[in-house]
């Protein structure tokens, strides 16, 4: 017992020393929360937006009115023909035009009915619908409110979208579980491959597979600090999240981070597994970057619906782990569900856990060869 | 006297390349072993056979009556090893790297200082130190009582002398034989043939294969000619022109001279004539002990 623990505060002096390492456990998770929570986000707030107001009656004034005031968007130009759209556009300040026809408060009134365009930048696809679909219902809602005390006899259906859970549409919701999840399996993976690769780069291996110390005892020692540190990463993340954001923990703060803890053990283990695949730091780096970097964020489902993505992607999105942990995390986070909802992809989780260490400790070398 | 190591019929390939070669030989308890040859010799990989790093593909070595195979995990606590690279942590202190070997090993500083004190005691001054920080002698300071520090009954030590100054060197050597004392069995490895002196007995060691097992003492009467060390002002060209020499069988540089031996073990008094030829001047030839080195050379054109 004296053996590991001398062996864990040797692997806590490592840590400590590297400040590099120091910074890529605590440094990049915030850095990812806050570059995601504000520079990605997918709410659009201020978007530009210019009017070419054909009619120049009441009604179109109030419209333009009621969509500025909403605060979304930020009008930059008034525009006089058609032909200065693609101008405004090339300047790039503008996202889209509302084009009012001609006499549209006359016809609307007399005929009920009058139109409006809406012309976005596609260069954009993102915000072009972000910023239509917020137009569109701005515009529908100044709509049921005249139609309401113009005319009854049209009987109409009015449907009343909300959304649960995230009632705004909030992107933090979908960042702050994905990066956790990202996170996570990246620096766990990332540092244990390396810090075992280390070992074996430096020739300080050989000694230790010659001293008494058992395989287990090596690999526990090299994941005990960096469980332990990215636990306390994940209690950072969330309470960064919710100082900044405001997100809550909607479910159980006890199961979220239980089941935190096993994913941190299944990331840890993979690094191990990293590291046996591995003979030195840069092959470890690279398979932990490139093999698992793209695919947990492509096929983990954090960015990407699984659900749209042809039949393969979807199995192949099978065997990574983030994918199940999205799940669980997002869960408990903003549904506020319990195990019963989340039991399959924990156990999931479990039994990755368990193959990775059984391989890990089959394929840790008791030699050199 | 028991033996501490005894290995018969060792051999060991990496793919095809073959790095040792039917190696049997064995040590007495408690003396200090040499095993001599160049870099590429499979100094390394007999080291890692006997450390039980690496699996023999022939043969079977006994270390301390223990195989290296089976008895691997008893035999682990009973080996110091110190690897060709020192293997230190270089974050760590001087002090860290010391205390941390010592808890691996189930032990303490403390406990077992008087075996150390006399190599620790030149590092000490600098335990706060980064291992990175110090010296290459200092390292292998370091790395000695790292190996040392849970009282081994065997210390394998792979080249603890390459890369280190001469200074160092030599009193490196003198620490090894105050080690005598503790009944400790030293196996060492060099590439530097005139540290094979220091050990008690010595095996050289070419191309994977053991040339001959003896004193150093021996093995330099082995040789089996009369040795003549020639001086000259230019050294390249007399060793060309000794080269040409048709008595001449053997001229090789050694330090300032070259070493030589001729056909019926006398100088032809024409050599001087022939060397005076080529423009060779300032001539003097005197007779030599051969030394291990020369013994080396020897050996090795037999078998090559």
């Amino acid at each position: 017992m004296n053996r590991f623990l001398g062996f864990i505060k040797k692997e806590f002096l490592h840590i400590f020393r590297d400040y590099r390492t120091l910074f890529i456990l605590f440094g990049i998770p915030a850095a990812q929360i806050l570059i995601f929570g504000y520079a990605v986000s997918m709410d659009i707030k201020n978007a530009g937006i210019a009017f070419l107001d054909l009619s120049h009656d009441e009604i179109t004034m109030e419209l333009t009115d009621k969509i500025i005031s909403s605060g979304f968007f930020k009008k930059t130009e008034t525009l006089l023909s058609y032909s200065d759209v693609d101008k405004v556009f090339k300047k790039g300040k503008t996202k889209a035009v509302i084009i009012f026809e001609s006499n549209f408060g006359k016809k609307l009134v007399s005929e009920g009915k009058a139109s409006l365009s809406i012309i976005a930048d596609g260069s954009e696809p993102n915000t072009a619908t972000l910023v239509t679909n917020y137009t569109t219902a701005i515009v529908n809602n100044f709509n049921l409110r005249f139609a309401g005390d113009a005319s009854l006899n049209s009987v109409r259906i009015q449907p009343e979208v909300k959304m649960f859970y995230n009632p705004n549409l909030k992107s933090h919701f979908m960042f702050v579980p994905g990066v956790i999840t990202l996170i996570l399996i990246l620096i766990c993976a990332l540092m244990t491959s390396v810090t075992i690769t280390r070992e074996k780069e430096f020739g300080t291996m050989e000694v230790l597979l010659v001293s008494p110390l058992r395989p287990i005892q090596i690999i526990l020692g090299k994941v005990m600090p960096y469980f332990i540190l990215s636990f306390i990463n994940v209690i950072l993340i969330l309470a960064l999240s919710w100082f900044v954001f405001g997100l809550p923990v909607k479910g159980s703060m006890v199961l979220l981070l239980a089941e935190s803890m096993l994913y941190i053990l299944m990331s840890l283990t993979l690094g191990i597994l990293i590291s046996t695949l591995s003979g030195t730091m840069q092959q470890a780096i690279f398979i932990s970057l490139i093999g698992l970097m793209l695919p947990s964020i492509l096929l983990s489902g954090f960015i990407f619906p699984i659900e749209n993505m042809p039949k393969v992607y979807d199995y192949v999105s099978m065997i990574m782990p983030p994918r199940y942990f999205i799940v669980i995390i997002k869960n408990i986070m903003i549904k506020g569900t319990g195990l019963a909802y989340i039991w399959k992809e924990t156990l999931i989780l479990i039994i990755m856990t368990a193959v990775f260490t059984g391989i890990s400790v089959r394929k840790f070398k008791i030699r050199l060869e | 006297m028991n033996n501490a190591i005894e290995s018969s019929g060792l051999s060991k390939s990496f793919g095809s390349a073959r790095a040792i070669r039917n190696i049997s030989f064995s040590v007495d308890e408690s003396e200090i072993f040499g095993f001599i040859g160049p870099d590429g010799a499979g100094k390394t990989t007999l080291f890692r056979i006997i450390t039980t790093l690496l699996l023999p593909d022939e043969g079977y070595v006994k270390v301390l009556g223990m195989d290296s195979v089976t008895d691997y995990k008893k035999l682990r606590k009973e080996i110091g090893y110190m690897p060709g690279r020192f293997s230190l942590y270089q974050d760590l202190s001087v002090e860290e790297n010391l205390s941390f070997y010592a808890t691996v090993f189930g032990t303490t500083v403390k406990e077992n200082y008087d075996l150390i004190s006399d190599i620790y005691s030149h590092i000490e001054p600098f335990k706060k130190r980064l291992a990175g920080q110090l010296s290459g002698g200092m390292k292998q300071k370091l790395a000695l009582s790292c190996a040392l520090i849970h009282k081994p009954r065997l210390l394998v030590l792979d080249e603890p002398t390459t890369g280190v100054d001469a200074i160092s060197r030599a009193e490196f050597w003198t620490m090894l034989g105050k080690l005598r004392k503790h009944n400790i069995t030293i196996l060492v490895s060099t590439p530097y043939m005139d540290e094979a002196m220091r050990c008690d007995r010595v095996a050289l060691i070419q191309k994977g294969e053991i040339l001959a097992v003896d004193t150093p003492r021996k093995i330099m009467l082995g040789f089996s000619r009369k040795l003549f060390s020639v001086k000259a002002t230019e050294k390249y060209r007399l060793i060309t022109a000794l080269r040409q020499f048709p008595a001449t069988i053997t001229a090789y540089p050694f330090g300032d001279s070259v070493h030589a031996t001729f056909t019926g073990d006398i100088v032809d008094p024409g050599l001087y004539d022939h060397l005076k030829n080529n423009g060779v001047t300032h001539v003097s030839v005197n007779e030599t002990e051969a030394g291990i080195e020369d013994r080396f050379l020897e050996l090795m054109n037999k078998t090559a």
